[in-house]
């Protein structure tokens, strides 16, 4: 670096600096393809769909730009159900993916001991087996009349499920229920892997410390690995929100048309219908409601360094 | 009561290994019905023992040619995502440049929407440049979004990484290029190795954006979709218990070599 504080006149000077220009530019070089790619086939559709949004015509006689704000406000309000209720599922989903995940991603970081990397496999796995296969699974596994069906209706389960409108008729398949459940089987893996590696990153002689100053289980998980999780519960939280929230499959595969989320009207929309302002307005107002609810959610749990 | 006290010490376990066997129980069901023949078009009931799917896994019209295209997809899909991915996690980690926030957010908005968002905003694109959708739109799209999943992969392998053994390379008089293929690559491998993992299932497995983007192309997850409205075949339960099988195979398999190694460097 002693070399570029000497006399710019200097012919020498020159000749050095060659090499150290070429040197700051590898970054951008090894960025460009990457970078482009993301910008031309992310960024730039985009802003397409900005512009088709705004647009009326018909597939016959072509599409307009004509600024009609209007089909944002037709959208909202012809769909506001399927709005709302794909965050509530998404929502749900992802409360029963933390309390469902959270003890399984303890278990490999504290207790599996040589089991750990078994454990692991097992959770990761289900990434490689098509997930449109497993979730088909689930019709059989729910199927009016089969096993699951026949236990939760003998424990009065499904009683207490329909008087709080998650199931109807003693049957399961069909209803919000399988629908959440779905969603929660699916999307797990994304809950479970960050918790795990926040969890795995904690000290286990914290655990020792709090014991030995009487802290209790219970005061000990509350006061120290909750606390230290925190990282991993709110990257898993929006690992699990996010496509939840856009996902169609599950409703589709074991929902009814009372359980259709907001992807499948804009899947419908656009590749049936062909009604593609009204689409796009759609997927616009999806991604501004997500990104709104995952800002507020990461400024409230106060971790913004999480990317 | 004992029992009642060994539930409670051991509540965590529990609770986890529920969660574990509901994780694992769909995967059991697609294995036990690969074996059954269904009555009807659909597989969803047990009727009875039979081996005929196993012996013939093609027997369905379009069924493996759709498995053959997603395995091409997923691989064209996994090369691109890597090298592009990597050489942005190298430059992440090793540089400091202008505009690195921006490309950092740039990165991590593609994992922060909705996957139906990005694949309705593509088909836009392509609709709006005339683009004949198929195989290459379907890997376009993929290479884009698996993008995103390998830089996070590599850049935590290569954040982790010590500078002065590459430093220490240099001082040996190894060139840069020596310097990256002996030292540099190889420490990164385990984080690219991941991240091209992760990029393959992602690929292979992709719904959404595939179904926006693919025109008349179909690929398995899509055929398997078309399956569940028309009649679902038996095969499909003999491909899903094949891909996991094969996955705890290759997973497993990858981790012993790793494990080996390890030792092997302890001795």
């Amino acid at each position: 670096m002693s070399t570029t504080k000497a006399p710019p006149a200097h012919p020498v000077e020159a000749e050095v600096r060659k090499p150290s220009t070429r040197r700051r530019l590898v970054p951008y070089w090894l960025l460009l393809p990457g970078i482009l790619w993301l910008l031309v086939f992310f960024a730039l559709p985009m802003v397409y769909q900005a512009s088709t949004s705004v647009q009326t015509g018909s597939l016959e006689k072509g599409f307009e730009v004509t600024w009609h704000f209007r089909t944002y406000w037709d959208a909202l309000t012809d769909y506001y159900p399927q709005f709302v209720r794909s965050l509530l599922y998404a929502g749900t989903a992802t409360l029963l993916c933390l309390l469902l995940g959270y003890p399984l991603a303890y278990l490999i970081a504290f207790k599996a001991g040589r089991w750990r990397n078994l454990v692991l496999v097992l959770v990761v796995a289900p990434f490689f087996t098509s997930f449109l296969i497993r979730t088909l699974a689930w019709k059989t596994i729910l199927a009016d009349g089969g096993a699951v069906v026949d236990a939760l209706s003998t424990l009065h389960v499904l009683d207490v499920t329909a008087w709080l409108g998650w199931t109807e008729n003693n049957r399961v398949l069909a209803t919000p229920m399988a629908v959440v459940c779905g969603l929660t089987y699916n999307f797990l893996p994304f809950m479970i892997l960050p918790l795990y590696t926040s969890l795995e990153r904690i000290d286990g002689r914290l655990h020792e410390a709090a014991g030995d100053l009487y802290a209790t289980p219970a005061t000990t998980f509350r006061k120290v690995t909750l606390p230290l999780s925190m990282p991993g519960v709110v990257s898993g939280t929006l690992l699990t929100f996010i496509p939840a929230s856009g996902d169609y499959v599950n409703a589709e595969l074991l929902g009814s048309a009372d359980t259709k989320m907001v992807g499948s009207v804009i899947q419908t929309q656009f590749l049936r219908v062909l009604d593609y302002p009204t689409a796009a307005a759609l997927s616009f107002i999806l991604m501004a409601v997500v990104l709104l609810v995952v800002t507020v959610y990461i400024r409230r749990s106060g971790t913004e360094d999480l990317v | 009561m004992p029992v009642l006290r060994w539930i409670r010490r051991n509540l965590v376990v529990l609770a986890g290994l529920l969660t574990l066997a509901y994780m694992i129980l769909p995967n059991v069901v697609v294995m036990v019905f690969s074996f059954n023949r269904p009555k009807g078009r659909f597989n969803y009931a047990w009727q009875e023992f039979s081996l005929d799917a196993w012996k013939d896994p093609c027997g369905v019209a379009d069924l493996c040619g759709s498995l053959s295209l997603s395995l091409r997809i997923a691989f064209w899909a996994t090369a691109g995502a890597t090298v592009l991915g990597t050489m942005i996690a190298f430059a992440l980690v090793r540089y400091r440049f202008r505009a690195r926030g921006a490309v950092n957010s740039l990165i991590f908005l593609p994992m922060a929407m909705p996957e139906v968002v990005m694949a309705a905003s593509l088909l836009t694109l392509f609709l709006n440049m005339g683009a004949e959708l198929g195989f290459w739109t379907v890997l376009i799209a993929h290479i884009m979004f698996c993008l995103s999943f390998v830089v996070t992969a590599v850049k935590a392998r290569v954040m982790s990484m010590d500078p002065r053994l590459e430093e220490a390379a240099r001082d040996l008089y190894a060139g840069p290029v020596q310097t990256f293929v002996r030292v540099t690559l190889p420490i990164a491998a385990p984080g690219i190795a991941a991240g091209a993992l992760l990029a393959f299932a992602l690929s292979f497995d992709d719904f959404i954006i595939t179904n926006f983007n693919a025109g008349s192309t179909v690929t398995f997850p899509m055929f398997v979709w078309g399956s569940a409205q028309r009649g679902t075949p038996v095969q499909i339960n003999v491909i899903g218990t094949a891909m996991f099988v094969i996955a705890v195979a290759v997973v497993l398999a990858g981790q012993s070599v790793a494990n080996r190694r390890k030792s092997d460097a302890g001795k």
